[in-house]
């Protein structure tokens, strides 16, 4: 309990992508916090290299995280800029009423 | 040790409890400031570990950046009073107990593949990168991501740069109705567009907008 492992910190990580993934699953009204969740599972990720590169003493998995970092930043504005233009199309980014595709 | 064990305790509770309040915030404003919150405290667990840089480069970009840019689309698209109450949405509420089974299945899944699981027996030999504890954090990373890893730095930060494009022609907007400066044309001007030379009858004058 006391001395501190590599399966606590994968616990952490496993017990955040599962609140990602909850947020993910039942959000319903609101498509920013659905983003907000997948940069939350980016964030397990990253908790999960960084701990077992620093416990296997292996620099790539911070490598890795590194690159992971970019991409979830790019991700993000992507994401963001396409809700802002589609908001700007049609006035509401609410879940439930984003069905244009739904024919 | 119990010191590193109380503080990790003490910030990956924090950052539980903050990833939960981002996703049941009725507010979306206070869901960005738990995701800070949250990206605070796991960045300092990354320091306390020994992986300083990334703890920084963690609290700069998304501290500084991403979660910057969720709070300022927040503020834009005014959807801060949108409510976000996800149990009692309108009649068809099947989802919400479908979505509780299938992230608590995943969650033991996690959980069993994190309990029974071992180091392979030749690991300590394909390890890719060792770790050598006279560097710092900083200068090791830095002394690999420019030499092996130089094609995948590249890599990454061309996907910024088309990021970046991306999302200024996807927000552009041409406005109509707004005078704007046009440099061609006040460059290729030349001396027959700009002057006209009249002669001037007696008592008549000259009619400027002709």
């Amino acid at each position: 309990m006391l001395s501190i492992g590599l399966g606590h910190y994968l616990t952490l990580a496993a017990i955040i992508f599962t609140i990602g993934i909850v947020g993910i699953f039942l959000n319903r009204k609101n498509i920013i916090v659905i983003l907000m969740s997948i940069e939350l599972i980016l964030l397990a990720v990253n908790i999960n290299l960084v701990s077992f590169s620093i416990f296997i003493n292996d620099l790539s998995g911070q490598v890795f995280t590194l690159f992971i970092l970019t991409v979830a930043a790019a991700e993000a504005a992507i994401g963001l800029a396409i809700i802002v233009v589609y908001y700007r199309n049609s006035g509401t980014i609410r879940v439930e009423e984003i069905d244009r595709l739904k024919g | 040790m119990i010191a590193h064990a109380i503080v990790f305790y003490i910030f990956s509770l924090i950052a539980i409890v903050s990833a939960i309040m981002v996703t049941v915030s009725k507010n979306t404003v206070n869901s960005v400031f738990f995701l800070i919150l949250d990206f605070i405290s796991i960045s300092c667990l990354f320091i306390m570990i020994g992986a300083e840089f990334l703890g920084m480069i963690m609290l700069i970009v998304y501290v500084g950046a991403v979660a910057v840019l969720f709070l300022f689309v927040v503020m834009m698209l005014n959807v801060a009073q949108q409510k976000n109450e996800w149990f009692n949405s309108s009649g068809r509420s099947s989802h919400i107990p479908v979505g509780l089974l299938v992230s608590i299945i995943i969650f033991f899944e996690l959980i069993i593949v994190i309990g029974g699981w071992k180091y392979k027996p030749d690991l300590l030999d394909s390890i890719a990168i060792e770790i050598n504890n006279d560097l710092t954090n900083t200068q090791s990373l830095g002394s690999v991501i420019y030499t092996d890893y130089i094609h995948l730095f590249q890599l990454s930060g061309m996907v910024l740069l088309v990021a970046m494009i991306g999302a200024i022609v996807l927000t552009f907007r041409q406005r109509s109705g707004v005078k704007r400066q046009s440099y061609f044309k006040q460059i290729s001007r030349d001396r027959k567009d700009g002057i006209e030379l009249v002669d001037v009858e007696n008592n008549k004058g000259v009619k400027i907008d002709a």
